[in-house]
């Protein structure tokens, strides 16, 4: 699983760092950093809930 | 199911987020059989909040706009789409929503996600120029006009839709007057404090901001086309263009008489359900959130989307009492980008005793204030600060008490 981030669309609502914190950080930059982009299959549920709750449509899974 | 009775048909009235989530957590969840999406409007799922920012702005085609479920595509869900079809009857009885035309649609399951639409001001004319917003065709209506170069665009109402509309035609160059009946903006929402710095970032944006001033009518010009609006203290302004945007009403009025309550909203028990084998979700359902002690009916993005995957596990759970089924009790969230600046709101402000600003300052409107009810952390605000927002989001949902929210380490 590949984890990609559009960031021309991410606004950095964090609702993907609540979801899947493993992953995703928003710092107090305002700028979402991807921890992993290839996270490990036991997280793929949370990542899941991460694109569903972006609110941009931001994040993609590949593969 | 429910009662040995088997559920082989869920009709989905509404076609939008919460609707969508419903269908796509039916599927996810192993739900085999029919289903049906009744839309009143002619698209597909899409997102509505790009509807006053980045498709009125240009800088995002319709093609942006839909939904679609997270892993696999619409054409998997097996949905039956009747799109452009309005709902105007529910016959509990025989089991059947009746659609405008006089088609039944026979269901054993039912998912009430009908919405909401804009109000309308008392006497409002149907004037060229003078636009609502909360649909695919209204954004894109509005969005002509807003290309055409008005002299003047006036907002009626500075709520959240009516304050990203004038930031938005500010950042387009336009001239901008947001009239506002109340002495704040967002008042009811955000409190006096909160609101009056929303008020200042419009003003600092060039907004002509006008507090308590309500619209005592329009003016159109030869052509049949709003040419000014008259206000409530006498004066009028110019406007080329009107956007009004004064609250959303839920649509409810294809139910009165089916036996369901309809109460500013469909009502509903703590776990999303209306009466057996009928849920409801989004802006249309109000329910006791037993979080707060509070019945409430939101009408958030993020709420649409979660009680559409909620009251479709209620439905998968059927009628039995022996079934656990779950109370929905999330804490609200919701965000608004106006200029610069990204609010958002978690949780409750109405009612609260206390509010306080624990990181930041209002006057560079970069800043956390965190609401209290009773002795507990009952909201978070943020002005650009999601990650604070986020934490103090999870207090809430953790029950924190105020000393412990005041206590928490903002930064």
């Amino acid at each position: 699983m590949r984890v990609v981030v559009d960031f021309d669309l991410c606004e950095s609502n964090a609702l993907c760092m609540a979801a899947a914190p493993e992953v995703f950080e928003v710092r107090d930059d305002d700028f979402l950093y991807v921890l992993q982009e290839e996270p490990p299959e036991a997280l793929r549920e949370k990542v899941e809930e991460a694109v569903r709750r972006c609110p941009k449509q931001a994040i993609k899974i590949e593969g | 199911m429910s009662h040995g009775r088997s559920l082989d048909h869920v009709v989905v009235v509404g076609g939008s987020l919460a609707g969508l989530r419903a269908v796509e957590t039916l599927r996810h969840e192993g739900y085999e059989g029919r289903l049906t999406v009744v839309g009143a409007e002619a698209h597909l799922p899409y997102d509505r909040p790009p509807l006053s920012k980045q498709v009125l702005s240009g800088k995002w085609g319709t093609d942006r706009l839909w939904l679609g479920p997270v892993g696999t595509s619409i054409e998997d869900l097996d949905v039956q789409w009747r799109l452009g079809s309005t709902a105007t009857g529910l016959d509990l009885g025989d089991r059947s929503v009746i659609l405008a035309g006089g088609d039944r649609v026979g269901f054993d399951g039912l998912v009430v996600a009908t919405g909401s639409r804009v109000r309308r001001l008392n006497d409002q004319p149907d004037l060229a120029g003078i636009h609502l917003l909360r649909t695919l065709d209204d954004g894109l209506a509005l969005k002509a006009d807003l290309d055409a170069g008005p002299a003047r665009v006036v907002v009626v109402g500075a709520g959240f839709i009516g304050s990203e509309v004038a930031a938005t035609a500010r950042q387009m160059g336009l001239e901008v007057t947001v009239l506002e009946a109340l002495p704040v903006p967002l008042q009811r929402g955000l409190g006096d404090t909160m609101g009056m710095v929303c008020a200042g970032l419009h003003r600092d944006h060039g907004v002509d901001l006008r507090l308590s001033t309500g619209v005592d009518g329009f003016e159109a010009d030869g052509a049949g086309r709003v040419a000014r609006v008259r206000l409530s203290d006498g004066s009028h302004v110019e406007a080329d263009v009107v956007v009004v945007g004064v609250g959303v009403i839920p649509n409810t009025e294809w139910l009165e008489g089916s036996g369901l309550t309809v109460d500013n909203g469909v009502v509903c028990d703590e776990t999303c359900r209306a009466a057996p084998g009928v849920v409801a979700a989004g802006d249309v359902a109000r329910w006791p959130n037993r979080r707060f002690g509070e019945t409430m009916r939101l009408e958030h993005w993020d709420n649409a989307q979660d009680q559409g995957e909620h009251a479709a596990r209620t439905l998968l759970a059927g009628d039995d009492a022996t079934v656990a089924t779950h109370a929905y009790e999330p804490v609200p969230w919701f965000w608004s980008d106006q200029y610069d600046r990204k609010i958002q709101l978690a949780g409750r402000s109405n009612d609260a005793d206390t509010v306080e600003v624990v990181d930041g300052s209002l006057e560079e409107r970069r800043f956390v204030a965190i609401y209290g009810r009773r002795g507990r952390l009952s909201g978070v605000l943020g002005f650009n600060r999601p990650v604070l927002v986020m934490r103090y989001r999870q207090l809430i949902e953790q029950g924190a008490a105020w000393d412990e929210a005041l206590a928490a380490v903002a930064g």
